[in-house]
């Protein structure tokens, strides 16, 4: 490398590294809206299957299903290879996967029930899956609200305790999937696995949570 | 117009070109324009995107098919052929379910569990030869060829509701005949009390019936019943065709039930046989989840699903997100006239 390209490319360089947290937030800004509107623009104009209500009910639900893992897994991964910048994209991923989840429990409400609040409010007494779901929900959204940095300093130790609950919200959720399958039960089944194994890595850290 | 990313993902190109040619496709109506693999190309879609999930991604068969409808070459599309019969006057001006819907939105678990996976995973499906034999408790067993089908009985249309067991329905023009006449044909004896269905079985053709995974966990051959009274109803239909054609392969080609008082599971298709029997024969939903779905699964906006209500439903037609679709559901589907005296007898609380 001759030195001009050098002297070129440092600035550039240093530019990026100045804002790479902000290009990677950027990045995950666009990789989980993009699909979200796309599927509620195919939705809203008959173009999602011949179905759009179910589809995009089963689109979000997966949605806010896989970004919850990849919020999980975002620590061990960047523990076991030190990368320590994906720290920093952990709460925008894990307010995807509420975003996502409120979509979901809206496209029910709306699309689904279709304001039958009778219906709605029957379905989640009366129904396990969707009753487990709901409390999955409101663990996720609890830890949305908390999430603003000045809670989490004003919560002090409670913040911590409390978002530790996110390990009950993901076996909530994979029971919920397990559960509202007619025969197929092999995929939710690979996702309880995923869920069970992001638990294990933390198991320490459970059991002294316990005590 | 929608959001335009560069990713040389090719079903994601090809989708979005379908996109580009059917600009406002919201302005009209659903069964002008919508052809049915633009549903197909929307979850490629959604596929490349990795959001339908891992099941989803894992089922090769169904990423091979599709992959098929986006190649350039002329995909292998199952033939369907017009048909003569008579027309359904549609006294109750019923609104159709569009074709493109009827015939992309299936439960046929022996292509695949997704309910897309038979539009694209059934495309090859060979039915010639196809034998339909009627044989058990009669005196004049006899077969019919797949000639026969569409030959032996005067074709007529009826326009029926068609609820499913997941709180959907759909309204669809089929064309065929009373099973009452191929019944009639075989004379049964007085011990057939009861008649049963079965499916195909070939799992080269039928990936679900190859493997448990892309199959939902079903034994096959799918086998479904009938009390004989019910099977001899007026109302009750052998399918040979729908909007006017032969039956795509995904909605049961080339002969299939139709009990429209019944949840949808009940109206087996593919049949290869059928057999007059003494006893109640089993019925697959019912042997995999007794307390689901039972023998007689009558449409009972009174008896849920233990996981889900069965008082209303969403009746599929054009429109999307908003389309407000959501109906009561009616006793035996709406045909209480012509079926309730059957079951004057049975507590269909219990007999659900
Ligand atoms: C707020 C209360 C919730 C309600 C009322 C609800 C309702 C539903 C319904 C009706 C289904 C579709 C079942 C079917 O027809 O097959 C479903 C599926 C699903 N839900 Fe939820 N849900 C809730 C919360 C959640 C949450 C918090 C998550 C994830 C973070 C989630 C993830 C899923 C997944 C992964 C599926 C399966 C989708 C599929 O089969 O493709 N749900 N939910």
């Amino acid at each position: 490398m001759t030195k001009n390209t050098v002297l070129i490319r440092a600035p550039f360089k240093k530019l990026l590294a100045k804002h790479q947290v902000k290009l990677f937030k950027l990045f995950i800004h666009l990789a989980a809206l993009f699909p979200l509107i796309n599927a509620y623009y195919l939705a809203f104009t008959d173009q999602l299957g011949a179905d759009p209500v179910e589809a995009i009910l089963h689109f979000t639900g997966i949605g806010a299903f896989n970004l919850l893992l990849l919020s999980l897994a975002i620590t061990p991964i960047s523990k076991r290879f030190k990368i320590s910048i994906l720290l920093k994209i952990r709460r925008l991923v894990g307010l995807y996967s509420f975003t996502y989840a409120f979509c979901h429990l809206a496209n029910f409400l709306v699309f689904e029930v279709q304001f039958d609040w009778l219906l709605f409010i029957n379905e989640i007494i009366k129904r396990p899956y969707i009753t487990v779901g709901m409390a999955g929900f409101i663990i996720l959204l609890s830890l949305a609200v908390t999430s603003i940095s000045v809670l989490k300093k004003r919560m002090g130790k409670r913040w911590q305790k409390l978002h530790n609950w996110v390990y009950l919200a993901v076996v909530l959720v994979g029971i919920h999937f397990y559960w509202s399958v007619k025969s197929e039960i092999i995929e939710p089944s690979i996702y309880l696995f995923i869920a069970l194994v992001l638990l294990s890595v933390r198991f320490k850290k459970l059991t002294r949570f316990k005590k | 117009m929608p959001f335009l990313l560069p990713i040389g993902n090719n079903k994601f190109n090809k989708a979005l070109t379908v996109l580009i040619k059917t600009p406002k496709s919201y302005l009209l109506k659903e069964n002008e324009v919508t052809p049915e693999n633009v549903y197909l190309n929307r979850r490629g879609l959604l596929k490349g995107l990795g959001f339908l999930g891992a099941g989803a991604l894992l089922s090769s068969t169904s990423t091979t098919a599709s992959a098929d409808w986006f190649s350039k070459d002329e995909p292998t599309k199952f033939k369907t052929t017009a048909l003569k019969f008579q027309t359904d006057q549609n006294t109750d001006n019923l609104i159709l379910t569009p074709e493109a819907k009827i015939t992309s939105h299936n439960n046929f678990y022996e292509f695949g569990t997704s309910k897309t996976d038979p539009v694209n995973n059934a495309q090859g499906f060979k039915i010639d030869p196809w034998k339909l034999t009627i044989s058990g408790e009669c005196d004049k067993p006899y077969t019919l060829d797949l000639d026969d089908l569409t030959k032996a009985f005067a074709l007529e249309e009826r326009i029926y509701r068609m609820r499913c067991v997941e709180a959907w329905s759909m309204v669809i023009p089929w064309v065929g005949f009373e099973l009452a006449k191929l019944l009639k044909k075989a004379q049964p004896n007085s011990r057939a009390n009861f008649v049963a269905f079965e499916t195909l079985h070939d799992p080269q053709q039928m990936p679900g019936q190859a493997s448990r995974r892309v199959g939902g966990g079903i034994n096959y051959p799918y086998v479904e019943g009938l009390r004989i009274d019910e099977a001899m109803n007026p109302l009750t239909l052998m399918s040979v065709g729908l909007y006017g054609k032969t039956l795509p392969a995904q909605n049961g080609a080339p002969i299939r039930l139709v009990v429209p008082w019944k949840y949808g599971f009940k109206s087996i298709k593919s049949i290869v046989g059928i057999k007059f029997v003494e006893q109640q024969p089993a019925a697959t939903w019912n042997i995999l989840a007794p307390n689901e779905y039972g023998f007689y699964a009558n449409v009972n906006p009174e008896v849920d699903h233990p996981r889900w209500s069965q008082a209303s439903e969403r009746r599929i037609t054009s429109g999307g997100l908003f389309a407000r679709n959501r109906i009561d559901t009616l006793p035996f589907n709406g045909y209480g006239e012509q079926v309730a005296d059957m079951y004057k007898n049975l507590n269909l609380r219990k007999n659900f």
